[in-house]
């Protein structure tokens, strides 16, 4: 069955007008937290470094933290308010009394989740901004990672959540998952300056390292090759995973 | 619309597995336009199985189910558009309005802005919702989701409305109410298919009713004509225990239904019966109901607790 894009967007639809309840609450802590980790860790831990590739330790940061902003916004819709929506409050069953199919409400959600995640990550980026990190206008070459690392996550938690059969599989993603993917994927230090040999590939997987390798070189003007090479890896990647989403979510909403 | 008098729902052998379970059970069904139709059952019966495999959600293992003429394992969406389902649960977004609920859904239905409003505007009323359009779902009560879950399946005008469960949980007063609705609904042409195992709900409200055990259709007509098919045409309702029963009806063929220490028997006249009971228990005579049989009797002989004695 085929993705219907009106029927699709009737699912983003249906998302957006109940954020659109909540919004006024929900931004404000979106322009908070960034302020937060870039006192904190960009200017007060940053006032010990010297710099790091190539510039200041908060100018290093703030890309890196633009894309793990981008990442928490994807991630939080598809995996609690996914299963929610999957289990207890048998949305989807009601979805498909009305002609939308599987395949219409995976899309919309992963297109309601890139929205939160532009929500998220454009919100960090007007802070950073704001504080003279983001050289314009070099720096709004940065934008586009911002969905990227949104289709990264909601790819890779949407396929997690359909097929999570209790609601604390949930904080086994973030805790052994995704806390680990936000200290180690360059957004507080090179990671592959600090390894050799076989490990340089294994880091190579990490899904954040590409996001927030493909921002940084925007920032620093350095855009080449491994940047399309980041580029193609989060397409290739979240395809793959939707492409399973798609046969989860069909299996459990027409078994 | 279909005509009336031609099917809406035609399936024909319809089986659903689940692993080694079987939840329906080569299932031939006829729903007529213009009519409403009960499929009853006890819980576990197969009756949401069925349900799912009309709408186009389930398919069918073998079988094959049309409706308003089209295949709806080939067509499932173009089958959705022009039915709506309302759900044994309430799904709603508890911190939207009942209005922003029929929104949403009428979004789903891809309705356009003007027919959307005018719509929602409609089933405020139809369903009496006005007074509590703007307050969210969450503070409503029981009746009032109720009644929102069904306009909102009603919110894209289908041909076919079906109900699992409908009155489940509500008040004697809402129900009267939704039943009324119903009929309306049936009056203006549109087909109803409704679940329940309230037998005073089919028995008032349907013009045919499919009885469903374990995935089996038991048998199927007009509630009337099936009463007066299958059973005598009074009740007599009284405590007694197997043993009173014995002594009470020995040698008589008439038909009996025991649950526990209650027993039923019916005849065509109970008189005689009513007046062997109170020589029998002389002065102090137990309480005696006598009621015409109705569907439950019908119900209960075809699914639980066996008949004795009779055809």
């Amino acid at each position: 069955m085929s993705i219907s894009l009106p029927h699709a967007l009737s699912v983003w639809w249906r998302n957006a007008s109940m954020y659109r309840r909540t919004w006024k609450a929900n931004i404000l802590p979106n322009f908070f937290e960034p302020v937060f980790y870039l006192a904190a860790i960009g200017v007060g831990v940053g006032a010990y470094i010297q710099q790091m590739g190539g510039t200041s330790y908060a100018r290093f940061l703030a890309p890196g933290l633009i894309c793990v902003a981008a990442m928490n916004g994807a991630s939080f819709e598809v995996t609690y308010n996914v299963f929610v929506r999957l289990t207890w409050e048998k949305t989807y069953d009601a979805m498909l009394t009305a002609p939308i199919e599987p395949d219409d409400v995976l899309f919309g959600e992963v297109l309601w989740a890139l929205t939160r995640s532009g929500i998220y990550g454009g919100a960090f980026f007007l802070v950073v901004a704001a504080f003279g990190y983001a050289p314009l206008p070099r720096a709004l070459l940065a934008l586009p990672a911002i969905p990227l690392a949104g289709l990264l996550f909601a790819a890779l938690g949407i396929a997690f959540s359909l097929r999570a059969t209790k609601i604390d599989f949930l904080s086994f993603y973030f805790t052994l998952f995704l806390t680990p993917l936000f200290l180690f994927s360059d957004v507080f230090f090179p990671i592959q300056e600090r390894l050799s040999g076989p490990w340089l590939v294994v880091a190579e997987v990490l899904p954040l390292l590409h996001p927030v390798r493909a921002a940084r070189a925007t920032f620093n003007g350095t855009l080449g090759w491994q940047t399309l090479w980041d580029v193609v890896y989060v397409l290739v990647v979240s395809a793959a995973l939707l492409a399973l989403a798609r046969r989860t979510i069909r299996r459990r909403l027409t078994a | 619309m279909q005509p009336p008098g031609e099917s809406v729902i035609r399936a024909r052998g319809v089986t659903k597995r689940f692993g080694a379970r079987v939840a329906v059970r080569d299932l031939d069904l006829d729903v007529p336009a213009g009519v409403c139709f009960g499929l009853l059952g006890p819980n576990g019966a197969g009756k949401t199985t069925a349900l799912r495999m009309i709408y186009g959600v389930t398919r069918p293992t073998a079988g094959s189910i049309e409706v308003f003429g089209i295949d709806v394992a080939r067509d499932p969406r173009a089958v959705r558009a022009r039915l709506g389902v309302t759900l044994q649960e309430n799904v709603q977004i508890e911190a939207l309005s009942p209005r922003d609920n029929l929104r949403i859904f009428a979004r789903h239905h891809l309705l356009p802005r003007s027919r959307r409003e005018a719509r929602v505007e409609e089933l405020l009323d139809f369903l009496e919702l006005r007074s509590h359009a703007d307050v969210p779902v969450v503070a409503l009560s029981g009746g009032y989701r109720r009644r929102l879950a069904i306009a909102m399946s009603l919110i894209h005008d289908p041909e076919l409305l079906v109900l699992d469960e409908p009155t489940t949980g509500l008040d004697p007063a809402v129900r009267l109410a939704l039943w009324a609705r119903v009929r309306e609904l049936r009056g203006r042409g549109r087909s109803v298919l409704l679940t329940t195992h309230y037998m005073d709900e089919a028995e008032r409200l349907c013009d045919r009713v499919l009885i469903l055990c374990e995935g089996r259709a038991i048998c199927e007509g007009a509630p009337r004509a099936l009463i007066a098919e299958r059973l005598a045409r009074e009740a007599l309702e009284i405590d007694a225990t197997p043993e009173e029963e014995a002594r009470l009806l020995a040698g008589e063929p008439w038909q009996r239904l025991r649950s526990g220490g209650r027993l039923v028997v019916y005849a065509d006249s109970v008189g005689p019966l009513v007046a062997r009971l109170r020589a029998q228990d002389g002065g102090d005579g137990r309480p005696v109901i006598v009621r015409p049989a109705n569907l439950e009797d019908l119900f209960l002989a075809a699914t639980g607790t066996s008949l004795e004695g009779g055809a």
